[in-house]
């Protein structure tokens, strides 16, 4: 299936009325007082563009527009991650004070926008198609992150985030001009054609794909591309900081497997996939997933705001979700897939409680949470606890079913120094998140504390997350079946 | 009901938990009565079982057996055999008992009553599994009850040795992670199912892995495997060097928690090590086991001595009792002989009752002094006499008197012990004067001697804690002279994992 501009929209729907909904949403915006209702509509939007992509699954794989994009379960997959994200970050923003006070119309269309470039991101099968892409999220991001007026953090991590992500891009379009010189196509399929029978220099294409790299590395959040990510974590309003904690990082290792898979590698037999020869990718891997783990868990060890906390986390994860992709395989592809669903549910629930206290505190500090469990909190903290400790890879919590599939993978592969190394790695990270949960349980309030309390509505979110979160860990055949 | 006895007894208590944590949190004696009745089915179905367990099989019993992860081929598997008979029975014996010991709990009451359920569950889950997974999940299920338990309703230090206690034991259990998956992958089909695994044992590798430092030290994967597990039980036993958190964990913990940790959860180590290591990987175990685990167990039994004698607070030398204690087990499983391995067993159920006994003890006078410094009493035996009788048992149960259920399962790990290592069992049997040593001078100090003052006017020991203590007094007393009752249950599971691996034994 090849299709052209005309015949492709059918099977366009979900960016169609994802693309609606934003243009709704600043029509409305000029009309309507009461500005949550925009919060709804956006969020309506979102459900409505979930369905649409549902129905698409399990369709035979074909091209749309030219080449341009590709229509397979694998970006349908990561359309229904971007869209889970953004309902989520949604119904978590129609619940957070901090997003109240600012410019909902604007917040809710850059959100979707955002969400809009992740599906490209996932489904682009050309050099080009993949740089506007991933340039239309990381400016929407720049935007987001920066949304709060008057903020300084917030002013200064847009700022940060505009400097790292305009040098990554640049690096990253010149090596897709080197690979455009050596390959003489911006397409998958070509550049694979031509690198496959090709006498391509390896040294060169070793520097184009270094150069390529730091874009999506950038996206991913792995070593050394990981600077921009504490500060923007930090300064952003949460529910964004949650949004490109599991967003970005989801349409980043969207995008290299992407690249990785059609462009530069074939599958072999047995699931095996085959590389260009002359480059040690899983060497390669294997160095920047070690690195990206154990840099983020040992900068998370001292850290007193929380969000930071989590930004170091996410660095940490961003490397163990990387062990899937050094086995170079369909076991590590499917784990991969896996952790990258907890890892959403579980960040989120994180995030929604840091909302929820700020929300009565307006603190992100660690030491705010002194107590929590005694200060009218313990719902929150109980299950701020068990996003935690999922997030740690303790049983029976969905993250522990993540890692094991990681730790499978790696393992059957033989990868034994990679997986020690996750391993050390999870018990490092249980410090710091054992800390949190130290603060919330083990200490007791001051009378000065403030009382915390829930809305209906992000107890019914809390509600959600938490009650997943415990489910994967439990009974997580029927996730893990839908990724096959 | 009778179908399926152990998955009543393993899911009964988290029902209750779900119970206590419906109940509203004021109503602190209903929460205690509720969690008393969840745990008293487990007990009684532990009693029906030591009643129609077939003791001429060596075979496993009661096993139950669905799907639950079809596609990664995990299993809900569960079972008992002479193994875990007796780890099942100590299990729900103790949890009873414990939430008795927990009536003075009065902070946080509908927290720590649901903790100690969901403890309950994990612990007996740990001893009735046999898929790896389902163990696996179970063996983790226990660390966040126990980091709470010690880390809320501990003592001064108690942040810090809920955190030690957690991160020596997360180690220890993703090292096993590692091993559970390397062998499922080495296993063909790929299973979790332990008896699968043990069936296939022959065909995990013991050539020398081309891998440095395994070539050098001629390490197969086997041996890789082997030493992965039992660094993650050693943890648990636990075993010089990995016994520092022992001391901690103790001393923060509520009294009843303290009885858990060293009642049951201790023995999950050496259980680990009998149920896994040795008929999984026999050529391994015949290979590093033999000497080095004697060894490791005589150093415990001293070292842990030594330290015992040195300490000022009564808990702390409780608690390093233990370690000197599990080192008799060490040393009998190291021996792979009937008595040794028997005598370990029993000493793993018989350490469960008395060291429960000694720390309930320790309670006692802690709830009433509010300190346990050894050199602080004096005289107690005139004060409270009934007390000091009950701790008369219980510390010449602990010291191996014969007449009680210690000194028999000492003398058959000397026993056996002394057909392989005669240094070591010299060695370990004069162990057995540092422990007389350190508890009759504790005895002296505390008990005897000149009253103190201050404490004159200490109430004896009441109905509640003799209720705790009574029980536990009078099976040491029936094991002392009557030791089948146990090892009756145990002998022929343990003969044949006996046989498993002394063919490797070069």
């Amino acid at each position: 299936m090849d299709l052209g501009n005309l015949e492709s929209l059918k099977f366009f729907y979900p960016e169609i009325v994802l693309s609606g909904t934003i243009l709704l949403l600043i029509l409305f915006d000029l009309f309507i007082r009461n500005k949550r209702w925009l919060g709804l509509m956006a969020f309506l939007g979102c459900i409505l563009s979930l369905v649409t992509t549902f129905q698409l699954y399990g369709m035979s794989p074909g091209w749309l527009f030219h080449h341009m994009i590709i229509l397979d379960n694998f970006s349908l997959f990561f359309k229904v991650v971007s869209l889970l994200a953004a309902l989520l970050v949604v119904w978590m923003s129609l619940g957070c004070r901090e997003i109240r006070e600012i410019h909902q119309g604007e917040y809710y269309t850059i959100l979707l926008t955002s969400a809009l470039g992740m599906f490209f991101m996932a489904s682009s099968s050309n050099l080009l198609m993949a740089y506007l892409s991933l340039e239309l999220v990381s400016i929407t991001s720049y935007i987001l992150t920066g949304f709060l007026p008057h903020n300084r953090r917030s002013t200064e991590a847009a700022l940060k985030y505009l400097i790292y992500g305009g040098v990554a891009s640049g690096t990253m379009i010149y090596g897709m001009s080197w690979i455009f010189g050596m390959t003489g196509s911006l397409d998958y399929a070509r550049i694979s054609e031509a690198l496959f029978q090709g006498q391509t220099n390896h040294l060169a294409l070793f520097m184009a794909f270094i150069f390529i790299l730091a874009g999506f590395g950038y996206k991913i959040v792995f070593v050394p591309f990981h600077m921009w990510s504490p500060d923007v974590y930090q300064g952003a309003p949460t529910p964004i900081t949650a949004f490109l904690s599991v967003g970005s990082n989801a349409a980043g290792t969207a995008i290299l497997m992407r690249f990785f898979f059609p462009a530069v590698s074939r599958l072999g037999e047995g699931g095996d996939w085959l590389f260009i020869s002359g480059v040690e990718w899983p060497h390669f891997l294997l160095m920047v997933s070690m690195v990206t783990m154990t840099l983020g868990n040992l900068c998370a060890l001292n850290q007193q705001n929380l969000k930071r906390l989590l930004a170091y986390s996410g660095i940490a994860h961003a490397g163990y979700i990387l062990m899937g992709l050094v086995v170079l395989n369909n076991d590590g592809l499917k784990a991969m897939l896996f952790y990258i669903v907890v890892y959403l549910i579980m960040n989120l629930g994180a995030f929604l409680v840091v909302v929820i206290v700020a929300n009565e505190t307006g603190k992100e500090e660690i030491g705010d949470y002194r107590g929590l469990a005694w200060r009218g909190a313990a719902i929150p903290a109980v299950c701020m606890a068990i996003f935690l400790f999922s997030l740690t890879g303790l049983p029976p919590l969905a993250g522990f079913v993540g890692k094991f599939f990681l730790f499978a993978a790696v393992i059957k592969q033989g990868f034994y120094l990679l997986a020690v190394v996750g391993i050390i790695n999870s018990v490092i990270s249980l410090y710091y998140y054992a800390g949190v949960v130290k603060t919330m349980f083990l200490d007791f309030p001051e009378p000065t504390d403030p009382q915390v309390t829930m809305t209906a509505n992000t107890s019914a979110l809390l509600g959600v997350l938490s009650t997943l979160t415990v489910l994967f860990g439990i009974y997580w055949g029927p996730l893990v079946h839908s990724l096959h | 009901m009778t179908d399926n006895v152990l998955s009543w007894m393993t899911f009964f208590p988290v029902a209750g938990m779900v119970v206590v944590l419906l109940l509203p949190h004021d109503r602190h004696s209903l929460i205690r009565w509720v969690s008393a009745l969840a745990t008293l089915p487990p007990l009684l179905l532990a009693i029906w079982l030591y009643a129609n367990f077939d003791r001429t099989s060596s075979g496993l019993q009661f096993v139950e057996k669905a799907p639950w992860i079809p596609t990664y081929n995990i299993q809900y598997f569960i079972g008992v055999d002479g193994i875990s008979i007796s780890m099942v029975l100590l299990t729900a014996l103790l949890s009873f008992l414990c939430i008795f010991a927990s009536w003075g709990i009065d902070k946080g009451v509908k927290g720590y009553f649901a903790l100690f359920l969901l403890l309950d569950t994990g612990m007996m889950g740990v001893f009735v599994a046999l898929d790896f997974f389902l163990f696996y999940i179970f063996w983790e299920v226990m660390l966040l009850p126990m980091y709470f338990l010690i880390g809320i309703w501990g003592g001064p230090r108690r942040e810090y040795a809920a955190i030690k206690f957690f991160l020596y034991t997360l180690f220890g259990s993703v090292l096993m992670l590692l091993a559970i998956l390397a062998l499922y992958f080495a296993s063909e089909p790929h299973t979790f199912d332990m008896t699968q695994l043990i069936a296939q044992s022959g065909k995990y590798g013991t050539s020398a892995l081309a891998m440095w430092p395994f070539d050098r030290w001629g390490w197969g994967f086997q041996h890789v495997v082997w030493m992965a597990l039992f660094i993650g039980f050693a943890i648990k036993i636990p075993a010089f060097p990995f016994h520092t958190w022992l001391p901690d964990a103790h001393v923060e913990a509520p009294t009843a928690i303290s009885v858990i940790l060293a009642g049951v959860l201790l023995k999950m180590g050496t259980y680990g090590i009998l149920r896994i290591n040795y008929p999984m990987l026999p050529a391994a175990t015949a290979d590093l086991a033999y000497y080095f685990l004697g060894a490791l167990g005589t150093w415990n039994i001293i070292y842990g001595a030594l330290c015992a004698m040195a300490q000022k607070d009564l808990k702390k030398l409780v608690a390093y009792s233990s370690v000197s204690h599990m080192g008799y087990v060490m040393l009998g499983m190291a021996s792979f002989t009937p008595q040794g391995i028997n005598g370990a067993v029993l000493q793993m159920f018989n350490h469960g009752t008395i060291t429960g006994m000694l720390f309930l003890l320790v309670g006692v006078i802690y709830d009433r002094a509010h300190h346990r410094d050894i050199d602080g009493f004096g005289g107690l035996a005139a004060i409270m006499p009934v007390y000091t009788g009950v701790t008369a048992v219980a510390f010449f149960a602990s010291m191996g008197l014969p007449g009680l259920s210690g000194f028999i399962s000492e003398v058959l790990v000397l026993l056996g012990a002394w057909q392989k290592y005669v240094i070591l069992s010299i060695l370990g049997a004069s162990g057995v004067i540092l422990i007389a040593g350190y508890l009759l001078w504790t005895i002296q100090r505390v008990y005897l001697g000149p009253v103190n003052e201050k404490y004159k006017s200490l109430p004896e020991i009441n109905g509640r804690e003799l209720f705790t203590l009574v029980p536990l007094g009078i099976i040491v007393i029936i094991l002392g002279v009557y030791p089948h009752a146990i090892l009756d249950l145990l002998r022929s599971s343990l003969d044949q994992l006996n046989q498993i691996v002394i063919p490797h034994l070069s």
